[in-house]
């Protein structure tokens, strides 16, 4: 088999806080293959994000570091890169789209002129020829009339029509891979259908790796063929969709599934009472302690679980969960 | 008028003056609620559904008077509720209460916990002053709160708990409608089920009737006895929980319900998603025809010329749609 396009291994991020040095991410390791497309779930405050902006070099800068592991994008470890030659790679190898499309477009440059300046700057575009791009991307992220679009201002478009804006900026530099940070959840789920459908249709088209990061197991079982559950700055289970989604191993990741009410093919009288899961997220605090930190929280909760960490255990060919009692679950 | 509803609203119009395209003085107006009727059972929940901007939330703050309404009727328990005027008023406002949609705004943060849930008592002064706090010993136990923490500021709070303390500000002064705004949008996914199981618990305690505001179509699914679509203003669709989410009639519906991701691999290959191009048109002229035409897969001549009316079919399904018969099938 060949070297995944991304390796991430035992990566561990730092965060300093008031309380101290806290590790927002620990002992996380995983592999992205070329055209591959990921999603990441968990609650807020799981690390999901600090994922993407470690892989990124974006950390807050003096407060998060990237305390050791490696991040090998191909056959490169962005851990020992430069901030110079991570410039080159950010927006041009690796890029991403966030989850405010109002907040994350300069409300006083037109939208053409932010689309170009990726190319510009990457590419080496000339004006003329950066600002031909830039209408013609504005076309492939379907946004009707983009002769006359490419000269508007964030503030002129709706929300869905800035998203698309932020994927043509995104895939501008055709990068290799793309990282959605909840790119539709400020929007309709109409139109959350239409982003969903354009990312998966670009993605056929240019052989872009996607790394979805979202709360929506529905999301991710309509986008991704893999999923990594992230709880507490830790993987807590991995695997293909299907499998997870049919038979979870790891009791949070069970719980994500059965705490929303999904809408099923056919619907009946009968209404369950929704499966709780007690308490929140520990604070940052508690993260990188010696024992399971989904322990507060677990029906199945043992000695073994408060004393010791569990390591991570595989099922099948894909699957692998970090529980002790993943095997009843 | 049903005998036992609650809540009767009859050609409900609210709409806003708009400064963009008056010329000469006159004023151009957005009619964000445009001329709805609907009932809410009693101990029954209605969820109105749509997307930003269909003008849920303003008919939800109409019906509370937190807007004005520009015209039409909303009978509470029988009682016109908008033609009440200031002491009949405000004792009134004690029978319809809200819960917010941000647990974070909508707490005063220099408050503690239990003065939060008091005020209403104290504004209304309906209730002695020496009864007031065992109703609020009583509402802290009942939305699963400790009564030491009606000592703690909302900041001390995380986000289920905050909203558990704006339902239980919003059930003290007894209401018989509680209106809830996207109740759990802001909050994560593992705590939306502990405060949607919380609602569904103190539905059944205390007899409450629920207008449901969400554009979570789970959530609704979930919560609902009847659900209202609303588009640009209008109602589309209302019907019973089982009809609308089994047999949506109405082409908006079926592409509002078809664009849910889902989990359930049978409804993600038995669903054929139905597109639906470009945006709504502009509100404040709207097109003669019906409202949804331009996006409409099916769209015939007489959608653009006419505006269908909302009629009823058998079994209280209704719809607006020209395209649907009595038959009660779906012109998809």
């Amino acid at each position: 088999m060949s070297e995944p396009l991304l390796k991430v291994e035992n990566l561990r991020i730092e965060l300093t806080t008031r309380d101290g040095i806290a590790p927002v991410i620990d002992n996380l390791s995983f592999e992205l293959n070329a055209g591959e497309n990921i999603s990441f779930v968990g609650e807020s405050g799981c690390g999901k994000s600090m994922t993407a902006l470690g892989i990124m070099g974006l950390l807050p800068e003096k407060i998060g570091r990237i305390a050791s592991g490696s991040i090998t994008f191909d056959g490169e470890d962005l851990t020992a890169a430069s901030e110079a030659r991570l410039k080159e790679i950010r927006g041009n190898d690796i890029s991403m789209i966030f989850q405010e499309p109002m907040t994350s477009l300069n409300p006083v440059y037109t939208v053409g002129e932010q689309i170009a300046e990726v190319l510009r700057r990457h590419q080496g575009l000339s004006a003329a020829q950066a600002w031909t791009k830039a209408i013609e991307l504005l076309d492939a992220v379907r946004i009707p009339n983009p002769q006359a679009r490419v000269s508007d201002y964030p503030f002129q478009m709706s929300g869905g029509q800035r998203q698309r804006v932020m994927i043509a900026i995104a895939l501008a530099c055709e990068p290799k891979i793309l990282i959605a940070d909840e790119p539709t959840t400020a929007l309709d789920v109409t139109v959350q259908a239409q982003i969903f459908d354009l990312l998966r249709d670009l993605q056929a088209e240019t052989g872009t790796a996607i790394m979805l990061i979202t709360h929506d197991m529905g999301a991710v079982a309509e986008m991704s063929e893999r999923m990594i559950v992230m709880y507490a700055g830790s993987k807590a289970e991995e695997g293909r969709v299907d499998e997870v989604i049919e038979h979870a191993r790891h009791p949070y990741t069970k719980g994500l599934i059965s705490c929303v009410p999904h809408i099923m093919q056919t619907l009946t009288e009968e209404r369950h009472k929704l499966t709780e899961i007690e308490g929140i997220v520990p604070s940052l605090r508690e993260f990188g302690r010696n024992n399971c930190l989904f322990a507060a929280r677990c029906e199945l909760v043992e000695d073994r679980c408060l004393s010791e960490r569990p390591p991570e255990n595989g099922f099948g060919k894909t699957q692998k969960a970090a529980c002790w009692r993943a095997e009843e679950v | 008028m049903a005998e036992n509803a609650l809540l009767n609203v009859e050609n409900l119009t609210v709409r806003f003056a708009v400064k963009r395209g008056s010329s000469w003085g006159r004023k151009s107006y957005l009619y964000a609620v445009d001329d709805i009727s609907f009932q809410i059972k009693r101990g029954e929940t209605l969820a109105i559904v749509g997307e930003s901007g269909s003008g849920k939330s303003t008919t939800a703050l109409a019906v509370a008077r937190l807007v004005p309404a520009h015209s039409g009727k909303v009978e509470l328990d029988g009682e016109d509720f908008l033609a009440l005027e200031d002491e009949a008023l405000r004792q009134a406002r004690s029978k319809i209460q809200f819960i917010f949609q941000d647990p974070y705004s909508s707490l005063n943060p220099r408050l503690r916990a239990e003065a939060i849930v008091r005020e209403p008592l104290d504004s209304l002064k309906s209730v002695p002053e020496a009864d007031r706090q065992a109703i609020v010993d009583r509402l802290f136990k009942a939305v699963g709160l400790r009564k030491e923490q009606q000592r703690l500021f909302p900041h001390q709070f995380s986000g289920g708990q905050r909203q558990r303390i704006g339902i239980a500000r919003a059930l003290v002064t007894q209401p018989q409608l509680v209106i809830c705004d996207e109740p759990v949008s802001a909050l994560d996914v593992a705590v939306q089920a502990q405060i949607l199981n919380l609602l569904r618990e103190l539905q059944s305690e205390f007899g409450l009737t629920y207008l449901f505001i969400s554009h979570d179509l789970g959530v609704v699914q979930h919560m609902c006895d009847s659900i209202a679509v609303m588009y640009m203003g209008k109602i589309v669709e209302h019907a019973d929980r089982l009809s609308l989410f089994n047999n949506p009639l109405h082409p908006y519906t079926a592409a509002l319900l078809s664009a849910v991701p889902s989990v359930d691999k049978a409804r993600r290959e038995a669903t054929k998603r139905i597109l639906i191009p470009g945006d709504p048109p502009d509100p404040i002229n709207p097109p003669k025809g019906c409202r949804f035409a331009n996006r409409c897969p099916v769209a015939q001549a007489q959608c653009r010329d006419a505006e269908p009316p909302l009629r009823d079919l058998k079994g209280g399904h209704r719809v607006a749609c020209h395209l649907v018969g009595d038959d009660a099938v779906s012109p998809l």
